[in-house]
């Protein structure tokens, strides 16, 4: 009998990274989790509002965590959580949930605007995110799954900013974290650390400044280039936009850079767990299938 | 402090006639306490916890890019000089939140940024303008870049 | 309701009394307003008479089409006969319809707040909000049914806080859905043919050839 939880996909999980979610349903399911989508979800409207004063900005995530409560209560999930991929999401849910728990004057200020909604008091729902999940599950788990262990593979992960801070929402030690570490050695492969790995990709700055992003992306890529890995995993779209769709822009800029394939993490786990249908590496760019090839994975 | 009032001398005019400021509006009265109060108010961050160690600027990964180091944004905060909200730093910040877990005085410097951020925007100061962006950029970004970006760039 | 009974309203600010079994377009004709903009199909079709009001001692801020609301006693009305936004050129044969077909000419979208304004001001009761959601995450399907019955009236643009122009969205999203998605109706497909073929020629010679009170006959006996 497997674990039925609510999944929050977000936006870029339906377009740019639908290998991301897809990989993540399949090797999932593998571990015993079944991902039920969140019906009629909207936008989380990341990143997450920083001023004290921010009410309207609520409103997206809150409006969420209304429907985690709605199909909890509809007993379609066995329990409260809410898993999430994208990094952002995960952020910007997790820190609304806190603040409407926490924060009483914007709790009631939620009530009045969102009137066709039933009230949300926060705390009701917790937002996780999928790598946690696993690490409760456990990494044994991972490794008994194992159809083909990706022996050999030399893998860099990349954390990014979102999965680790702020303080108190982050899922592991921001200063020493671990949690990909350990996944990677479960799924058999060999870590190849980076002075970067939580460092900043130059996030939302791509959109206007390209050239910010490139430097910040290109001092990652280098590091786990010269590391001697052969692909970068990671978690959220954005990084993977920047580290990877973008790798042949930033290597107009700095042309001494190699290619390098960059994978989401849950791509390395359905190919580790045989799930070849639902790797989806012909949307990541650069193409890792050659390297791979090479490694003897088909 | 010398280069911070350079910072305020290299506003474009039209933006300074836009937004109604002075670049000789250096004020230690009434008005500096208010700007003070209010930037702590939206932060929710005690300003005067910074000894000015330093650490923010030591982690920030894009403080290469910035004119006004984030600590010295404290700084200046402290003393209620509005020079950050005309500097490119408060919009070339990330939220990437490395200071906030630096900070040895558990200061929220990226909350302080946005605060400031926060202030331009509601005067209807934009950063970014969708105009200027090429659509065929626009249609390979990942949502979540344009729907962040918008968030803490665009009035 | 008894013909002869009247109601206060609030024309752009002035008072009048107007029968009650009027809509509020008929009463603003009542009331000495010749509509040259604002008005279209009168038929609850065409989208052209958007409509705002607020009831005296409430503060919600109603909308309607004014020819099919009927008036009420205390409100306070205008009409929005023109709502402002650009309309976006493609070329409907050279759209790429994937996902970030919406983000390329409606990057606004990416601001919406999902705060649901745009639903509440809907006069068709869509889910507007949905759809514009739907539209941000790359899927063309939902933003088309779930617009359908759009009228393009635009007061849920003037409503968005995020300034984005919904009904342009769901129009472009039919679009695609139609063009690229569902693909040709053959039974549309048909038809031109045997128009071209001339079969109808004889028929619309003859309609043509009749008068006036023949024609409205034959329009009331029609299946």
């Amino acid at each position: 009998m497997s674990l039925r939880l609510a999944y929050y996909p977000g936006c870029t999980l339906k377009t740019n990274a639908r290998n991301y979610e897809a990989s993540a349903i399949a090797s999932s399911k593998a571990l015993g989790i079944e991902l039920v989508e969140l019906p009629r979800w909207n936008c989380c409207g990341t990143v997450h509002a920083l001023a004290k004063d921010d009410v309207m900005h609520y409103i997206a995530p809150v409006r969420n965590l209304i429907r985690v409560e709605q199909l909890k209560n509809s007993g379609l999930v066995d329990d409260g959580r809410l898993v999430t991929l994208c990094e952002m999401c995960y952020n910007t849910l997790k820190r609304a949930d806190v603040t409407v728990k926490e924060d009483q004057e914007r709790r009631r200020k939620l009530r009045e605007v969102m009137e066709e909604e039933p009230p949300y008091s926060g705390g009701g729902v917790e937002v996780i995110h999928l790598l946690q999940l696993i690490r409760e599950v456990g990494w044994e788990r991972v490794k008994k799954r194992l159809v083909r262990p990706l022996r050999g593979l030399r893998v860099a992960p990349y954390y990014g900013c979102l999965l680790l801070r702020p303080r108190g929402i982050g899922i592991d030690d921001a200063n020493n974290p671990t949690i990909f570490e350990r996944l990677i050695e479960s799924l058999g492969a060999e870590v190849v650390e980076i002075p970067f790995k939580a460092k900043c990709c130059g996030s939302y700055q791509t959109v206007h400044m390209g050239h910010v992003a490139s430097e910040l992306s290109y001092r990652i890529l280098r590091q786990a280039v010269e590391g001697g890995a052969d692909v970068i995993t990671l978690a959220c779209p954005l990084c993977e936009y920047n580290l990877g769709e973008r790798q042949g822009e930033i290597r107009g800029l700095f042309p001494d850079l190699k290619y390098i394939p960059v994978l989401y993490f849950t791509q390395l786990m359905a190919l580790a767990f045989g799930l070849e249908d639902s790797v989806g590496l012909e949307m990541n760019n650069p193409d890792p299938r050659p390297l791979l090839r090479r490694k003897g994975f088909p | 402090m010398m280069n911070s009032k350079n910072v305020l001398d290299s506003v474009p005019e039209e933006i300074e006639m836009a937004l109604g400021v002075s670049r000789q509006s250096y004020r230690y009265g009434a008005e500096s306490i208010v700007f003070k109060a209010r930037v702590e108010e939206l932060s929710g961050q005690n300003i005067n916890l910074c000894y000015q160690c330093g650490a923010c600027s030591s982690g920030c990964p894009l403080s290469k890019e910035m004119d006004l180091l984030p600590s010295k944004v404290i700084r200046l905060v402290q003393l209620g000089r509005e020079d950050p909200l005309y500097s490119r730093t408060i919009w070339i910040c990330s939220t990437c939140f490395e200071c906030e877990v630096r900070c040895p005085r558990g200061i929220d410097i990226a909350s302080v940024m946005e605060a400031l951020r926060q202030i331009m925007l509601r005067r209807k100061y934009s950063e970014v303008r969708l105009e200027s962006i090429d659509p065929e950029k626009l249609r390979g970004l990942p949502q979540i870049a344009l729907i962040s970006n918008l968030r803490k760039l665009m009035a | 309701m008894n013909g002869d009974e009247m109601v206060t309203v609030y024309i752009m600010g002035k008072r009048h009394r107007v029968p009650a079994n009027l809509t509020i377009m008929k009463a603003m004709e009542y009331a000495g307003y010749q509509l040259r903009r604002g008005a279209g199909c009168r038929g609850g079709f065409c989208g052209a008479c958007s409509t705002i009001y607020r009831m005296r001692g409430s503060f919600r801020l109603q909308v309607a089409l004014a020819c099919q609301k009927m008036v009420e006693d205390g409100m306070i009305i205008t009409q929005l006969p023109f709502i402002p936004s650009e309309k976006k050129r493609y070329n409907l044969e050279k759209l790429r319809p994937d996902p970030g077909v919406f983000l390329e000419y409606f990057p606004e979208i990416a601001r919406c707040l999902s705060c649901n304004t745009c639903t509440k001001a809907c006069p068709q009761d869509l889910m507007v909000m949905d759809y514009v959601q739907a539209a941000l995450r790359g899927d063309i399907k939902t933003a088309a049914e779930l617009s359908f019955d759009c009228l393009s009236c635009g007061l849920c643009a003037v409503r968005c806080p995020a300034e984005i122009v919904p009904y342009h969205i769901g129009q472009l999203a039919r679009r695609l859905y139609s063009r690229y998605i569902v693909g040709p109706s053959h039974q549309v497909q048909n038809r031109v043919m045997e128009i071209e073929k001339g079969i109808y020629d004889e028929e619309i010679r003859r309609l043509k050839s009749l008068d006036i009170n023949m024609l409205r006959e034959i329009y009331s006996r029609r299946g």
